[in-house]
C-alpha cells in the first residue's frame, strides 16, 4: 500500500493534524489508531473545560473529541482502528525518501505501509511505580490515575475505595475530585515539589472545593499490604528532595494513584532514528513542526507534554500544514536553522530552532519553566539583544507558557545566528 | 492414595515433578498460591550459574555443574528462554588477586568448562563499559541466563501434559506419618500418599520438623533488584558479577533473557516468611554497588524493582533426600542460588531416591516435549504473517511496550495450567512487564480474563484471592 502522509495516533493531535492536512489538499492520507475509537485519552476525560480556546465554550473531553471527529468524517478522512504501528523505518532510493509503516490487525494482519511523509502523533504514558522506585510491597490497588480513570469513566467500576494520590498532575487532581464524585474518600495528595505539575484552576477545582489536602513536599516512602494496599507512609522532603527521617506518617488506604509525570512515548520514532530532545523526551523539532528526519512531522504530547488540549490541536494543525506543504513540494529544504536557546527557567522550546525562509509570519514558540517565578518577565533576545520583555504575575511548571516571533522582524536582522528564551527575575 | 505428594509448585517443585511423571506414579502437586512460581522461584537473578561458587563436594557444587550441562537441550525440549551468555567476576584490587584465583581453582575442581582469568585489556575488550577499576576477571563462558517463570512453567505444564496433578491455592496445614506413608492435610482436605516431597522453599523447614527429629532451620534471605528499561539491556552482554571485598558479598549486573538489564541482589536476612517488600536502602545499595562495575550506570532507566526470599539453610548446603527417621518423606530444602540452575538435574537426583524407595515402570506414553506460546516481539515477519493467518488474534496488540497481543493471552489462560490472573498472563505472556509497568494494558488483560473465564471483572485478581483489582460499581458508597 502506498499513501502521501500517514498519521501515527488518531487521538486530538492526529485528528487536527489530518482535518489540516486535508484542507491543505492531502487528500491520500491515512490515520492509524491503535485503539478501537477515535479520539484517544480524551474518550476518558469526562470531566469539562475542553475547548475554551477553540471553541469558545466548556466541552467535556468526548465532546471535544467529537468535534473534530464529525469534521475528520465529513472530510472523509480514512482512518484504521485497531490497528498497531509495530514498526517504522525509512527507505531511501534515488531521489525519493520513503517511510516504511508496517502495521498489523485483526483483519488485514501484517502489512507495509510506503508513505511520502509521516505524522507522529503517538501521545504519551504516564510514569509508573516502577519508574518511580517506590519502595515496598507490590500489592493491588496500585494504579496510575489515568488507568484508574479508564476504569471509573468507561467501564463504570471503582478501582478502590480509599485512596491516597501521589503527585499533583493535572490527572491525579481530576481523578482526586471524580474518586469523591463516585463515592471513595480520598484523604490527601501528595506532591514531591514545593508546588503543584498541575493547573491552578485544577487545585482550586478538584481539590480546595472538596476540601482534599495538598501536602506539597511530600512523597510515598513505603507501600504496606500483601495482597491489596493496606496502608502508604508518606514524609516530608528536604531541599534535595529527599525524605526527612522522623516525617513519617502512616495513612491506611486501599488504593494508591500515581500521577508524577507524562513521558511521551516515542520508541517508534526512536527505532527511526529521529533525533530527540532529552528535556522534552520528544523529538527535536524546526519551525515547522519538522523532525531531523525529512517528511517526518511531530505534534501534540509526543512532542512535548501539553497542559492544554487546545493547544495540542493548534500545534498539530500545523504540523498538518507543514506537511501538505512538504508533500506539495512547497516547503523547501531547511537551510540555515537558527536554534531557539531555552536558558534561565526555560526548560526547552518548541519549536528548538528556526528556519526564518521557511516560517510562517507568526511563529508560536511554547515551552515549560522550571519552578514558580512571581512577577518575572519572559525575555525574548535576538544575538544577544532583548527584543522582547513580558511581564508575568505567576509562571509555575504546570502551565505551559508561549511567545511569538515575527517573521518580518526575524527578516530584518543581519547576520542572525541566536534566538534566546529567559526568564528575568529582576523586573 | 497418591503415590507422591510434592509440596510447592516453584522452580524445585516442578521439575521433581516432571521428572517423576515419567513413571507410572500418581503425583499431587499442592501450592499454596493461586499460580505456580509464586515464591522464590518468581524473584531471583535467572542466571544459570556456570559452577565455580560452590564448596567442592557439596550437593551444591554437584548439582549446579550438572544443571548447567542439562540446561540448553531442555530449553529446546520444552521451549523456553535460555541463553549461554558467559559471566565474569570482577575483582577489583590487585591484593585480592589470589581470591579469584581460588575461584578459579575451585571451579577446576567442581568442573566447570572453559574457565579462565582475563586481564583489563581483554575484560574492556569483551565488556566496553566495565568499570576502569576493575584490573581482572574470572571469565566462564558456561554461565547463562534464563526465565525463571519460562523454566518453571515449562516443567510444570509438561508434567501437568503428563498427568500430574496441579492443585492451586491448596495449603499444607499438617503432615502426620501412617502405616505406609504420610497424611497431609490442607485447606482443602486431606490426602493420603506413599511418599512426600517437601520442596516448600523458604517454609520447608516447618514441613520437615512435622516429620522428623532432625530439625532444620531455614533463614528468609531477602534480596532486591532493580530492572531497567530494554534501552539500556545490551549495557553489558555477560553476567558480571564482584568478588567479595570489604564493602561486602557485591551485586550482579547482568542482560536478562527477554532483553532488559537487571541489577541486584541485595542479601539481608530478615523474620517473616512473607517479607517481599522492597526498601529505600536495599534498593539504593543496589543502584549503588551497580555503579562499581560498570561505568556510567543507568539508574535512571529502572522501570520495576522487585524482592525476593532465598530459602537459607543455617548450615549452607541444600538438604535433599530422606530425614533417618522419616521414610517416605523427601526433603528438597534449603534451595537457594543456585537452585534455579540447579532445578534440573536436582529433579533428577531425587526422583532417583524415590524410585529406590518406591520403584515404579517408566511411562511409555511420556511426552518429552512441550512448545511454548508463540511470541510476536520476537517473531520474524514471515512467522508474524503465519501466526496471524493461524488466527488474527495474533494482530491485535494489547500490551505495546512488549508487543503481546490477545492471541496470546488467549494461549495464556486456555492452555495447562492456564494463567487465571494478571500476574500469571505476565509471567506467561509478557504483558505488563514493559516500561509502562501495565498502565495501559491491565484493564484490557483483565476484561480478557473475566471474558474467558467467564467470570465479572471484579473477581478478577493480581495473584492471590484478596488482590482483586475492583472494589464495585461507581457511586455504590455514596449514601443517599
Amino acid at each position: 500500500m502506498k499513501k502521501d502522509l500517514v498519521i501515527i495516533g488518531g487521538g486530538p493531535a492526529g485528528l487536527a493534524a489530518a482535518i489540516a492536512a486535508k484542507e491543505a489538499g492531502v487528500d491520500d492520507l491515512l490515520i492509524v489508531e491503535r485503539d478501537a475509537r477515535l479520539g484517544g485519552i480524551l474518550n476518558q476525560c469526562i470531566h469539562n473545560g475542553f475547548g475554551l480556546h477553540t471553541f469558545k465554550e466548556e466541552l467535556t473531553g468526548p465532546e471535544y473529541a467529537g468535534r473534530y471527529i464529525d469534521k475528520m468524517l465529513s472530510l472523509d478522512i480514512p482512518y484504521k482502528l485497531n490497528t498497531m504501528v509495530v514498526d517504522l523505518s525509512e527507505k531511501r532510493t534515488e531521489g525519493e525518501n520513503r517511510k516504511l509503516v508496517t502495521v498489523m490487525n485483526r483483519e488485514e494482519g501484517l502489512y507495509t505501509i510506503e508513505a511520502r511523509a509521516v505524522i507522529l502523533a503517538m501521545g504519551c504514558r504516564e510514569r509508573s511505580r516502577g519508574a518511580l522506585n517506590i519502595p515496598g510491597y507490590r500489592p493491588a490497588g496500585i494504579y496510575s490515575a489515568g488507568t484508574a480513570q479508564r476504569y471509573v469513566n468507561m467501564e463504570g467500576r471503582m478501582p478502590g475505595k480509599e485512596v491516597v494520590i501521589l503527585g499533583s498532575g493535572d490527572i491525579g487532581l481530576i481523578m482526586a475530585r471524580r474518586m469523591t464524585l463516585e463515592g471513595a474518600k480520598v484523604k490527601l495528595v501528595a506532591e514531591l515539589m514545593p508546588y503543584s505539575g498541575g493547573l491552578k484552576r485544577n487545585i482550586v477545582q478538584c481539590l480546595d472545593d472538596f476540601g482534599i489536602p495538598l501536602k506539597l513536599s511530600h512523597t510515598v516512602v513505603d507501600i504496606k499490604g500483601k495482597e491489596r494496599v493496606e496502608a502508604v507512609v508518606i514524609a516530608r522532603v528536604d531541599e534535595h528532595l529527599k525524605p526527612i527521617p522522623g516525617t513519617e506518617e502512616e495513612i491506611k488506604c486501599d488504593t494508591l494513584l500515581l500521577s508524577c509525570g507524562l513521558i511521551p512515548e516515542n520508541e517508534l520514532s526512536e527505532s527511526l532514528g529521529v533525533e530527540m530532545n532529552p528535556v522534552t523526551k520528544g523529538p527535536r523539532v524546526n519551525e515547522s513542526l519538522e523532525t531531523d528526519r525529512e517528511g517526518v512531522f511531530a505534534c501534540g504530547n509526543v512532542l512535548h507534554v501539553h497542559d492544554l488540549v487546545d493547544y495540542v490541536s493548534e500545534e498539530a494543525a500545523q504540523a498538518g500544514k507543514r506537511a501538505a506543504a512538504y508533500l506539495h513540494g512547497a516547503l523547501k529544504k531547511a537551510e540555515k536553522e537558527i536554534p531557539i536557546k531555552a536558558v534561565n527557567g526555560v526548560r526547552y522550546t518548541v519549536p528548538a530552532s528556526v528556519d526564518v525562509e521557511r516560517m510562517e509570519n507568526v511563529q508560536v514558540v511554547r515551552f515549560r519553566v522550571g519552578n514558580v517565578y512571581r512577577d518575572a518577565a519572559i525575555e525574548v533576545s535576538v544575538n544577544g539583544r532583548v527584543v522582547s520583555s513580558r511581564k508575568k504575575k505567576v509562571l509555575a511548571p504546570g502551565e505551559m507558557e508561549q511567545i511569538v516571533l515575527k517573521k518580518t522582524e526575524l527578516e530584518q536582522v543581519e547576520n542572525l545566528q541566536e534566538i534566546t528564551v529567559a526568564i528575568r527575575q529582576d523586573v | 492414595m497418591v503415590d507422591v505428594v510434592v509440596i510447592g509448585a516453584g522452580v524445585t517443585g516442578c521439575a521433581i515433578a516432571r521428572e517423576l511423571a515419567k513413571y507410572e506414579y500418581k503425583v499431587t502437586v499442592l501450592e499454596r498460591a493461586s499460580d505456580v512460581c509464586e515464591g522464590t522461584s518468581k524473584a531471583n537473578s535467572g542466571i544459570v550459574h556456570a559452577g565455580y561458587d560452590a564448596h567442592p563436594g557439596t550437593l551444591k557444587a554437584k548439582l549446579n555443574v550438572e544443571g548447567n550441562r542439562m540446561m540448553e537441550a531442555l530449553s529446546e525440549e520444552l521451549d523456553f528462554p535460555f541463553k549461554r551468555n558467559g559471566s565474569l567476576v570482577l575483582c577489583f584490587d590487585d591484593e585480592d588477586r589470589p581470591k579469584l584465583q581460588r575461584l578459579y581453582e575451585q571451579g577446576l575442581e567442581n568442573g566447570v568448562k572453559e574457565l579462565r582469568i582475563i586481564e583489563k585489556d581483554e575484560l574492556k575488550q569483551l565488556e566496553p563499559n566495565i568499570s576502569d577499576n576493575a584490573v581482572a576477571a574470572l571469565y566462564a563462558p558456561a554461565g547463562g541466563i534464563v526465565c525463571p517463570f519460562g523454566l518453571t512453567l515449562a516443567l510444570a505444564e509438561n508434567a501437568a501434559v503428563n498427568g500430574v496433578d496441579f492443585r492451586l491455592n491448596t495449603e499444607v496445614q499438617n503432615i502426620e506419618k501412617t502405616n505406609g506413608g504420610y497424611r497431609v492435610a490442607t485447606n482443602h482436605g486431606v490426602l493420603e500418599s506413599r511418599v512426600v516431597i517437601n520442596a516448600a522453599g523458604v517454609y520447608a523447614d516447618r514441613f520437615h520438623n512435622m516429620v522428623s527429629e532432625e530439625k532444620i532451620h531455614i533463614i528468609p534471605r531477602k534480596g532486591e533488584y532493580c530492572l531497567m528499561d530494554k534501552k539500556v539491556g545490551g549495557f553489558v552482554s555477560r553476567t558480571v558479577f564482584q568478588l567479595p571485598t570489604i564493602y561486602g558479598k557485591g551485586v550482579l549486573v547482568t542482560p536478562t533473557v527477554h532483553g532488559n538489564l537487571l541489577a541486584g541482589p541485595t542479601a539481608v536476612d530478615v523474620e517473616d516468611c512473607e517479607a517481599v517488600n522492597t526498601t529505600r536502602e536495599g534498593l539504593d545499595d543496589v543502584l549503588k554497588r551497580a555503579a562499581l562495575s560498570v561505568s556510567h550506570f543507568p539508574a535512571g532507566q529502572v522501570i520495576t524493582s522487585f524482592a525476593g526470599l532465598r530459602a537459607h539453610e543455617e548450615k549452607g548446603d541444600f538438604i535433599i533426600g530422606q530425614p533417618e527417621d522419616a521414610p517416605g518423606f523427601f526433603d528438597a530444602a534449603g534451595i537457594e542460588s543456585p537452585g534455579l540452575t540447579c532445578a534440573p538435574a536436582l529433579g533428577r537426583y531425587l526422583a532417583k531416591q524415590i524410585l529406590e524407595y518406591l520403584p515404579a515402570q517408566a511411562k511409555k506414553d511420556f511426552i518429552g516435549t512441550r512448545k511454548g506460546i508463540p511470541s510476536m516481539a520476537l517473531a520474524g515477519p514471515e512467522e508474524r504473517a503465519k501466526l496471524i493467518e493461524e488466527n488474527p488474534l495474533y494482530a491485535n496488540v494489547v500490551c505495546r511496550c512488549e508487543l503481546v497481543t490477545e492471541g496470546e493471552i488467549m494461549d495464556a489462560i486456555h492452555r495447562p495450567l492456564g494463567a487465571t490472573t494478571l500476574d500469571g498472563v505476565k509471567r506467561r505472556t509478557r504483558a505488563g512487564m514493559g516500561r509502562c509497568q501495565a498502565g495501559f494494558c491491565s484493564p484490557k488483560t483483565v476484561e480478557i480474563l473475566a471474558r474467558e473465564l467467564d467470570r465479572d471483572m471484579a473477581e478478577i485478581s493480581k495473584n492471590d484471592p484478596g488482590s482483586e483489582f475492583l472494589t464495585g460499581y461507581d457511586k455504590d458508597d455514596i449514601e443517599e
